[in-house]
């Protein structure tokens, strides 16, 4: 067996895989199932890009949609209280929207593969495999020099993302407690605890026994 | 076409066996030594009845769990219930893929190396989630759900520590990394020194991804009983528990390659004698010295385990976002700082 031919039965074995998974996100009644499958998608199309040489984008794929954001939606759609008949009467209902947006996507990227089709260009070698590294280092060296601008605000923009989700969504109580980690370290055993040394001295007690021995019901 | 099949198919079969089968080995015996360490602490004499010094008690648990009934709860998800243990199990194991255990074994000396470990640490969540949702048990949801957000939140801090390493190392292939920190001055070239911080904040984030104590919060015995794993019996029990030491012992190991020098020798540059190959590896460094390193970082564990209670939930987080992740980011600079000005030796000859 070449390996031409075995890189082509994985291709085609991956991508199978792929559009299986991602029909079945969006025909699986259950949530949770729908995200699984949601997961395998993109599992199975880092492994296509693994087969690609694109070993950096397929394990930033892994590592940041799989590893993070997947788990923090499964942690969401657990914990939902979906009712599936509901979600059913919507499904007739926005039906004919929902086909005539995938109709237009359709024509457009059909329009566009198209376009780029007549201006085909015939790509180059492979510029990581052409300099003689590892696609990773190439990339990098790309994006921190080249591309250096673009890859700055992409940050920035990222960031203010997340300082904007912080600030949308934090609510300031007046009447909850915090309790300051700071000052909790500094406490002195002294202001917690008063030891008091007494002199051992012998209660009254065996009066008090007989007592109580007399006060008992007798059995 | 033969040929092929054996050298392409047949060899690496033999050699995954060959890392899988010792490690399955290591996980039992690493039980009975934390047993044995966690006893000697609590001034008990801990297993010492079955085999000699209680040697074999492990594979005396191993077969009764194996030979134990496997319960599904009602109203569970059959199949995610069956499947999390392999879920939990299966990136645990192909994680070992990329280990160089010497300068010359390894089984796949990958150039994405630290990458390909950061994803299949970062995949094993999903068998404690989803044995969790699929136990149909409030407890076992809340252990995931816990582990879930405390995972997420150390592998941003463990991410950032393994960025520090690859600044100075200029490589994401561990062997690269481990030979990076060869140089004349013997442990004091290892990454450990200049990433002191680094070093500490990597192993807390590994206890912390490992949901081992103090931050066993996703199993919390005393509060949730026992977690994701709670309704989990006999062999699917047993696989959680195959999991969990197996990603102990690995980020161990990786503790010890990324900054202990791996396999490089504390000695090394000191002596120059020559002498028969089974002295040598004490001065040149050989598979046996990061198995001393990976056996010594695994043993803080075991002690964390005897000496720290465990951390409150929002104690957890704050350590992971506000002191961990920052000190990270900061020491990102530093080590930038480090390669940019050259005040550290990277990979110097011996």
């Amino acid at each position: 067996m070449n390996p031409q031919l075995l890189q082509l039965i994985c291709f085609y074995a991956f991508g199978f895989v792929t559009v299986a998974a991602a029909l079945s996100v969006i025909s699986l009644k259950n949530t949770v199932h729908a995200v699984l499958a949601l997961v395998l998608t993109f599992f199975s199309s880092a492994c296509l890009w693994m087969l690609l040489d694109a070993e950096f984008l397929a394990l930033a794929l892994i590592v940041v949609y799989v590893g993070a954001v997947m788990v923090l939606f499964l942690f969401v759609v657990m914990m939902l209280d979906i009712d599936q008949e509901e979600m059913r009467e919507g499904f007739v209902k926005f039906l004919p929207v929902g086909l005539f947006v995938a109709l237009v996507m359709l024509v457009e990227m059909v329009g566009l593969i198209g376009v780029r089709a007549m201006h085909a260009q015939v790509l180059g070698a492979d510029p990581a495999a052409a300099d003689g590294m590892s696609n990773t280092a190439w990339l990098g060296q790309a994006l921190y020099t080249r591309f250096l601008l673009p890859f700055e605000i992409a940050a920035l923009i990222l960031t203010v993302g997340v300082v904007a989700a912080v600030v949308l969504t934090l609510r300031e109580r007046r009447d909850a407690r915090h309790e300051s980690p700071a000052q909790q370290v500094k406490v002195n055993p002294r202001d917690r605890v008063r030891l008091v040394k007494m002199a051992a001295v012998r209660p009254a007690a065996p009066a008090a026994l007989e007592n109580d021995a007399a006060q008992e019901p007798r059995p | 076409m033969a040929d092929q099949l054996i050298n392409q198919v047949l060899w690496p079969l033999i050699y995954i066996l060959c890392i899988v089968l010792p490690l399955v080995v290591a996980v039992a015996m690493f039980v009975y030594w934390e047993r044995k360490v966690i006893g000697w602490m609590h001034v008990r004499m801990g297993p010492n009845k079955i085999g000699p010094f209680g040697l074999l008690q492990a594979f005396a648990d191993v077969v009764k769990l194996l030979i134990k009934e496997v319960i599904l709860p009602t109203k569970a998800n059959r199949f995610l219930y069956y499947m999390a243990p392999l879920l939990a199990l299966i990136p645990a194991l192909a994680a070992w893929a990329v280990i160089p255990f010497s300068s010359r074994m390894v089984l796949s000396n990958a150039n994405a190396g630290v990458l390909y470990l950061l994803a299949m640490t970062s995949l094993g969540v999903y068998g404690i989630i989803i044995a969790g949702w699929a136990s149909n048990s409030r407890y076992a949801l809340l252990g995931a759900m816990r582990s879930a957000a405390q995972v997420i939140s150390y592998e941003l801090a463990m991410g950032l520590c393994l960025v520090c390493v690859l600044v100075l190392a200029g490589s994401l292939n561990l062997s690269d990394i481990v030979n990076a920190q060869a140089g004349g001055k013997g442990l004091f070239d290892w990454f450990w020194l200049p990433l002191l911080p680094v070093f500490v904040i990597y192993f807390i984030s590994g206890v912390a991804e490992t949901n081992r104590a103090p931050f066993d919060v996703a199993e919390g015995e005393s509060e949730i009983v026992a977690g994701f794993h709670v309704e989990y019996s006999g062999s699917a029990f047993a696989i959680f528990f195959l999991a969990e030491y197996a990603n102990m012992i690995l980020v161990s190991f990786l503790a010890s390659i990324l900054f202990l020098g791996g396999w490089l020798s504390p000695l090394q540059g000191w002596i120059h004698a020559d002498a028969p190959d089974w002295i040598n590896w004490i001065w040149t460094g050989g598979f046996a010295w990061l198995f001393i390193k990976a056996f010594a970082m695994s043993f803080l564990f075991l002690w964390f385990r005897a000496a720290f209670p465990r951390y409150r939930y929002d104690q957890i987080m704050r350590l992971g976002w506000k002191v961990l992740i920052p000190i990270a980011i900061a020491w990102v600079m530093v080590a930038g700082c480090m390669k940019y000005f050259g005040w550290v030796s990277i990979g110097a000859g011996v």
